[in-house]
């Protein structure tokens, strides 16, 4: 059994899971409204269905970028959260994915929050 | 504590005796030894090629400042005729590409070339001739490029090349020249960027955890990683706009159910990302500079660590912003300003970190700080102007006018080539080992700021004031004449600025004396280097305990030099480097890389040869070339890559034994094909957009689906197709088992049902009369199809090489790098069969 912060248990993927949370809610929100528009309201229509659609992948995306935030707050307290990020040890390195994990998900959250807000302000096609 | 981990390794505590160390290195030096006189070009050490790529894209630089100032002279006064509108087309869209495609992406990419191996204390990158391949494909196809405004057939669409205008507007070949011509290099870019991803990730030093790497390498892995996604649309898109020229087939055109606003899509989901990929590096040599200067380390690590991934991921969440006054949808407008907006947040996060480093050291004066300085302050304001561009409604008044210009040169101009200035001048003395004058370096500094202040400060006024870009003339009395007069004074004093620092950087300077070794006192791995430097790169390997390693590690540079690191020799004779983790970077291979080769030359020539010969339509040129291109690759692949050692493994040093050959996931060639294909693919997802794109827009896409290419043939090709993947694991599999003949019959098998699941494919849009030429949807069916195709082909050369070098002894049960990298390049081509055939066969079903 390997220690949590050994790297056999760690990935780079975990730093940029956030990040990409905030890009498949921003493409799925881009495609949906875009092909809502083009294809079904036209360009006089309502965006209604769109927008309760986006409003859908915003709670979700929200709620993945919750979990990451929580785990990398987790990785970031590891070991009573004294080691220092520059540290020359696996703590240390441990505790700096996690600060930066968790430091990319208040960005993507903030992003996401952002592209929400393009929804929730506008209510038709044109 | 749980956390039990190995403890570090010291270097040795006794040197070896002065005689052993004479003796390493004397090997060393035969191993790493540069090849002289017309040899010498036939070099690959990261030193020699990075010297020669940023020699060359500085030339582009100088060439595409010409072009500007030929365009501030036609623009001084009112309706001048200096240059023809013509020839003004011709300057400008010559002026934005040069400077985007031959200059700040190249200039990044060899800078990185040059330095990262030094940053990362290794004696090379993992890929030496794949960075040579990439330089004199480079040169050629910029040389190319550029020789089309001497012969009065250069490009005049502007630098996003918009149909209808590059179509049926401009038939002639200047697109053709932009098109082949940046493919090409684009590609080059590529493999540049798989290099110095495989680089930071796989090639630090033992010990360099991922909270000790230099942030210049946090900052190149996130730029290559873009570059590796931005591209490919653009390469897509270029392939739909060249075959809509060449063969007629409608992308872009409406009449027969094309769109140019997907090449404008296309083009702006790279030329976005773009901007960014040239402005985080630069960023990056700030990074580097500010706490040598500041004299502590930096501020705020980990937060410079989200400013770099988080603007990395949200600037391609912009590209829509070129594209407010097209009459997308609002909701569409609504998010990519959201994100425009947001990209502001990482941006400023680094700045901050920066002051603060600053403000909490004991900053010295010096040069290179004046062009940081310089340099953010100028990006701050194009950054200010960028956060009021993308506000659409803004937009809509200020798009296409001379506040774009304005704002653009700020952002590109401070955030980019000032901080490059200041980094060629902090990083010269270990080009060659001499240090740049203080007095000119302010002299020229000074000049340039003022001259680029001067240049594009008024542009905004005029932009304000209605005058539009593009156009070669303007009329008197419009409140235009003054402040167009300034930018080209402007223009010239910025160009004197410029002059100054060329001639003080490339003057002999043969009686200057060398300068001591650290001679800015720097903290970071880099100025390890000797003055002037070896070919070996680092003497022995360091273990890296610090961010810092020259200012906190003790007796540093002395244990690195007497050899009491890693790979302090060169037994057998061979260049050495080491392989890490990703992580921890604990060692885990000893990679030999190869030496010094004009074969990637021969290949550059070759591969451009055929971009070259499509540009002027001679197919017959072209395919010849394209052939002599693959042979020479093949050559090179088999005499340099994948060798068999003499032995298993051996003693890199402090007691530590390394293998020499790894394959699979282990291998840099793995990652290589992994990270390659990861573009790859992504250039096939953008086809594949552009099918549903061609959905989205055409009410009555079902009936067109209805012609074909119908489900039997695409099936019975994707069968086979993945049949023959299926086939290429199990030889992968008998290969580790020793089974030779079972190897030989599955892998054979394979490539028959690879030809036929090929041909299959191709009968399906064949047999049922598409014509690519009638309507959109054939022509993107057909663009699937022939996409699939040539990647299966290139997998059957794949599988046949594998034969022939199991045959002749060059890959056996253990050593089995090829197959394992032709399995996962399968793996992405039967990713790009299925989607295909579900594209094309199934989705006119559910349509």
């Amino acid at each position: 059994m390997t220690a949590e912060t050994d790297e056999s248990n760690q990935s780079l993927w975990f730093v940029i899971a956030a990040p990409i949370a905030w890009a498949a809610h921003f493409v799925a929100s881009y495609a949906t409204a875009a092909v809502w528009c083009e294809r079904f309201a036209g360009r006089d229509g309502s965006l209604r269905p769109a927008r309760l659609a986006i409003a859908a992948y915003t709670a979700v995306a929200l709620a993945g970028i919750g979990l990451v935030a929580a785990r990398a707050w987790r990785r970031r307290q590891h070991g009573g959260g004294v080691e220092a990020f520059d540290a020359d040890t696996q703590l240390g390195r441990h505790r700096f994915v996690g600060a930066a994990a968790l430091l990319l998900a208040a960005l993507s959250a903030v992003a996401t929050l952002f592209s929400a807000l393009a929804a929730a302000l506008i209510e038709d096609c044109r | 504590m749980n956390d039990d981990e190995p403890a570090d390794l010291q270097p040795l505590a006794e040197a070896p005796s002065e005689e052993v160390q004479r003796g390493q290195r004397e090997r060393l030096l035969a191993a790493w030894k540069m090849p002289v006189g017309w040899r010498g070009w036939s070099a690959v050490n990261n030193t020699a090629v990075g010297k020669w790529y940023m020699t060359a894209a500085f030339g582009f630089f100088l060439f595409g400042g010409v072009l500007a100032l030929l365009m501030r002279i036609q623009l001084a006064i009112p309706d001048n005729h200096f240059l023809s509108a013509e020839r003004y087309n011709q300057v400008f869209t010559m002026h934005g590409t040069v400077m985007m495609f031959l200059f700040a992406i190249p200039m990044f990419e060899a800078f990185s070339i040059f330095v990262l191996p030094q940053m990362l204390g290794a004696r090379d990158l993992p890929f030496p001739r794949l960075s040579a391949f990439g330089f004199w494909s480079y040169l050629l196809g910029g040389t190319f490029f550029c020789g089309s405004l001497l012969f009065n057939v250069a490009p005049r669409g502007g630098w996003f090349m918009y149909p209808p205008l590059t179509t049926r507007y401009q038939p002639d070949l200047g697109a053709d020249f932009w098109l082949l011509g940046l493919s090409f290099i684009e590609v080059a870019a590529i493999a540049a960027a798989v290099e110095l991803i495989v680089g930071v990730l796989k090639c630090r030093p033992p010990g360099m955890r991922l909270n000790l790497i230099p942030l210049y390498a946090w900052y190149l892995l996130v730029a290559a990683a873009m570059i590796l996604f931005a591209f490919p649309p653009v390469i897509a898109g270029s392939l739909l706009l060249e075959v809509e020229r060449a063969f007629h087939w409608p992308f872009f055109d409406p009449a027969r159910g094309g769109d140019p606003l997907l090449w404008q899509h296309l083009f702006w989901l790279f030329g976005h990302p773009e901007v960014y990929v040239i402005f985080l590096p630069s960023v990056a040599i700030v990074a580097m500079i500010v706490p040598t200067f500041a004299r502590r380390a930096v501020v705020g690590y980990s937060w410079i660590v989200l400013a770099a991934v988080g603007t990395g991921f949200l600037s391609f969440g912009l590209w829509v912003h070129h594209m407010f006054t097209t009459g997308l949808p609002g909701i569409s407008l609504g998010l990519f300003s959201a994100a425009s907006e947001a990209v502001a947040i990482p941006t400023g996060i680094q700045l901050f970190c920066f002051i603060a480093t600053l403000a909490a050291g004991r900053v010295t004066r010096s040069v290179p700080m004046l062009f940081a300085y310089g340099g953010l302050a100028s990006f701050v304001v194009g950054g200010l102007t960028g956060v009021m561009v993308a506000l659409a409604p803004f937009d809509f008044q200020a798009h296409d006018t001379f506040f774009i210009v304005g704002h653009l040169h700020y952002v590109l101009i401070g955030g980019s080539i000032f901080p490059v200035v200041g980094g060629i001048y902090y990083f010269y003395p270990m080009f060659d080992g001499k240090r740049l004058s203080e007095s000119i370096g302010r002299a020229a500094f000074w000049l340039a700021f003022t001259g680029f202040h001067l240049t594009f400060l008024p542009m905004h006024l005029t932009g304000l004031r209605g005058l539009p870009r593009r156009v070669y003339t303007y009329p008197a009395g419009h409140g235009f004449d003054g402040p167009n007069l300034v930018s080209t004074i402007g223009a010239f004093v910025l160009a004197a600025g410029v002059l100054v620092f060329v001639y003080y950087v490339f003057r002999p300077k043969k009686n200057e004396p060398t300068c001591p070794r650290n001679p800015w006192n720097a903290g970071s791995l880099e100025w390890l280097q000797e003055m002037p430097d070896q070919p070996w790169g680092v003497r022995s390997i360091p273990e890296i305990d610090r961010r810092y390693p020259l200012w906190d590690q003790p007796d540093f540079v002395r244990d690195v030099d007497e050899g009491r690191f890693f790979l302090p020799d060169a037994e057998e004779g061979k260049r050495e480097t080491l392989v890490t983790s990703v992580i921890d970077a604990r060692p885990v291979q000893c990679l030999r890389v190869p030496g010094p080769t004009f074969v990637t030359f021969w290949a550059a020539v070759f591969t451009g040869g055929s971009f070259v010969a499509s540009t002027f339509h001679w197919w017959a040129a072209a395919l010849a070339s394209a052939v002599l291109a693959l042979g020479t690759i093949l050559y090179w692949l088999w005499t340099g890559t994948a060798i068999i050692p003499e032995k298993d493994e051996k003693p890199v040093g402090l007691g530590v034994t390394l293998p020499i050959y790894v394959s699979g996931p282990a291998s840099v060639g793995w990652w290589a094909m992994f990270i390659t294909m990861l573009g790859d693919l992504t250039a096939f997802v953008c086809l594949v957009f552009a099918y549903f794109y061609y959905w989205t827009i055409h009410p009555d896409f079902a009936r067109a689906a209805a012609q074909g290419p119908g489900t039997f043939w695409p099936l019975l090709g994707g069968g086979a197709l993945l049949a023959s993947w299926a086939l290429t694991l199990a030889a992968r599999r008998l290969n580790r088992g020793d089974r030779a003949s079972a190897f030989y019959a599955a892998l054979s098998t394979a490539v028959v049902l690879a030809v036929m699941g090929a041909y299959a494919l191709i009968a399906g849009p064949l047999r049922t009369g598409l014509d690519p030429t009638r309507h959109v949807y054939p022509a993107i069916v057909w663009m699937l199809v022939v996409w699939t195709v040539i990647h299966v082909g290139l997998g059957v050369v794949m599988q046949l090489y594998c034969l022939a070098r199991r045959a002749a002894g060059r890959m056996t049960a253990r050593h089995d790098i090829d197959i394992a990298n032709v399995a996962l390049y399968w793996h992405f081509t039967a990713l790009t069969v299925f989607v295909t055939v579900a594209v094309i066969a199934g989705f006119p079903g559910v349509a």
